[in-house]
């Protein structure tokens, strides 16, 4: 494999490389849905998943085509091959299937797993307005969801977000049947891994990366996170996904949204 | 068939103040700016638009025009957040009407079919819904399983613009990029639609064009046809032009502070039609 490969060789695995496994790893047994990983890190991670573990995943070219093959990240892709039209309406009806899971970046997320990523502050006047609900109701109550955070703060995990785009544990349970196709996958941040399975379906650190303590992850957190009993510490990329990688993400764009620190 | 070739300062007599307006597009792709532009240096005013908001949106709150933006994002795409929208918000110059992007679908449809609702899951459960009660309702399904699901008002359009590659005089409209959007849908909830283009062609050449299903608008649903060549200028209009990424940089700088906003609509807005646009933006 050829290119100015950022971490093949020698060297240790990177902080953004076990955010690419962590987040890849969340796709595993999904079979043949639409992997939808929005941003750079999460699309790394799903054409890594696609490429070595769960292969019949169908994705995007972030436009109106659904496209094969190990389609590089940053970079021209001359001999990418079209597998199927997808205009943002037909889109829609894959959402409304259940036949899609998203990753979306989160502003802000509570115990619960209550996403914002639409405005700071009050609706009619916002002290900072952001992306608007965009398709995060729809998404949450219809398919799995996943959350990358690539900056792990008390400014987004907050006790309470300011408004609720994304639904989290608690307001799908309130739901009852309705929220039957409600799936919080988990949450990847820069650094470890969050779950649902706290009490009442709270937020719980369920792995952390090399090199971070969970004492790290708790001062992060703008409320009490439990944590699993068994922590785990994410896995770096194997050999073999490290050549993918290369492949993948030939301009190491990883490297510029995760810092090792 | 019917002539309904006219010039953006005729659809913009058309316009009244209060008026419900659909726009085209999708983020800064396809977007009817030249439309946008003439709307923006009339004398209307508080309208209520409803997009997949892009430089369209920010553009008309710069200018002062909106009342209330119904919207899902308002987004540059390669600028993730539209500047002009965000200040307009932060300012507290406009209210909304949020919406989730299907929900606008939904609402859309609704109106094309004249039905008062449509009922989707979308939205139970999120803050969409929870502090919107006064617009948004739900519904029980009539049928066994007693199902609450949201009714996504219909949201109908006093007039709708919309940009596209091709049409002919009658206002039979044809795409040439990779997604319609829901330009059809636009149309089709409004009482009144104008359409521009980058090129009127006679109705024999659609057909030559693209395939069959990139006529995506019959003259049923056209009032106004506008040739405006780089009519969607700066947005995208593949295959016809890219984004002007520079262009677009330059408006969203110009978002920082009045006098930089006054500099970029002295030169590109009160510089008057889209002629002298493309003279000024250097479109020949």
């Amino acid at each position: 494999m050829s290119g100015p490969a950022a971490s093949v060789g020698p060297g240790p695995a990177t902080r953004a490389d076990h955010c690419v496994v962590a987040l890849a790893e969340c796709f595993r047994g999904d079979g043949e849905i639409l992997a939808n990983p929005i941003g750079t890190v999460p699309m790394i991670a799903g054409r890594l998943a696609r490429a070595s573990f769960e292969p019949d995943l169908v994705m995007t070219d972030g436009e109106a085509r659904l496209v094969a093959g190990p389609v590089p990240v940053g970079v021209e892709a001359p001999d990418v091959i079209v597998e199927a039209w997808n205009p943002y309406r037909t889109m829609f009806d894959v959402v409304w299937s259940g036949r899609r899971h998203v990753v979306m970046g989160a502003s802000q997320l509570d115990p619960f797993g209550n996403h914002n990523f639409a405005f700071i502050g009050d609706r009619r006047r916002p002290r900072a307005q952001l992306l608007g609900f965009r398709g995060a109701p729809g998404n949450t109550v219809n398919h799995a969801t996943t959350y990358w955070v690539p900056d792990h703060s008390p400014r987004v995990f907050v006790p309470a977000v300011d408004v609720v785009c994304g639904i989290g544990t608690d307001r799908a349970r309130a739901l009852g049947p309705s929220g039957r196709f409600f799936e919080l996958r988990a949450v990847v941040t820069n650094l470890g891994v969050l779950d649902t399975s706290g009490p009442d379906g709270r937020l719980r650190l369920r792995a952390v990366h090399p090199g971070v303590a969970p004492e790290d992850v708790q001062a992060a957190t703008g409320f009490l996170l439990p944590m699993v009993d068994d922590l785990e510490v994410t896995r770096p990329p194997s050999a073999a996904e490290r050549v993918l990688l290369a492949r993948i993400d030939p301009l190491g764009l990883r490297e510029r949204e995760v810092r090792t620190s | 068939m019917p002539d309904k070739r006219c010039t953006e300062d005729e659809v913009v007599a058309e316009l009244a103040d209060g008026m419900t307006i659909g726009i085209g597009g999708w983020g800064s792709r396809r977007k009817p700016m030249s439309l946008v532009r003439a709307v923006a240096r009339s004398s209307l005013r508080d309208l209520e638009v409803v997009s997949y908001g892009g430089p369209d949106v920010g553009l008309l709150c710069a200018t002062g025009k909106v009342r209330r933006v119904v919207y899902a994002f308002c987004s540059l795409d390669s600028i993730a957040l539209e500047p002009h929208f965000r200040r307009a918000r932060q300012d507290g110059t406009v209210e909304t009407f949020e919406l989730d992007e299907g929900m606008m679908l939904l609402g859309l449809q609704a109106a094309a079919w004249r039905v008062p609702f449509l009922p989707t899951r979308v939205g139970l459960g999120s803050d969409v819904l929870e502090h919107q009660r006064d617009r948004i309702r739900t519904v029980r399904s009539p049928y066994d399983d007693g199902e609450e699901l949201v009714a996504v008002p219909a949201l109908p359009l006093d007039v709708a613009l919309v940009h596209l590659h091709r049409a002919d005089a009658a206002g039979n409209g044809q795409y040439l990029n990779v997604d319609p959007y829901f330009d059809d849908l636009f149309c089709r909830a409004a009482a009144r639609t104008f359409l521009s283009v980058e090129r009127v062609c006679p109705t024999e050449e659609l057909a030559s064009n693209g395939p069959l299903q990139s006529m995506l608008i019959s003259r049923l649903w056209v009032d106004g046809v506008v040739e405006a060549p780089f009519g969607a200028h700066f947005t995208e209009c593949v295959p016809d032009y890219p984004r002007d990424e520079e262009f677009q940089r330059a408006y969203a700088a110009a978002a920082r502070d009045d006098e930089a906003w006054a500099a970029w609509r002295a030169r590109y807005l009160d510089c008057g039609g889209h002629d002298a646009y493309r003279d000024a933006a250097g479109l020949r």
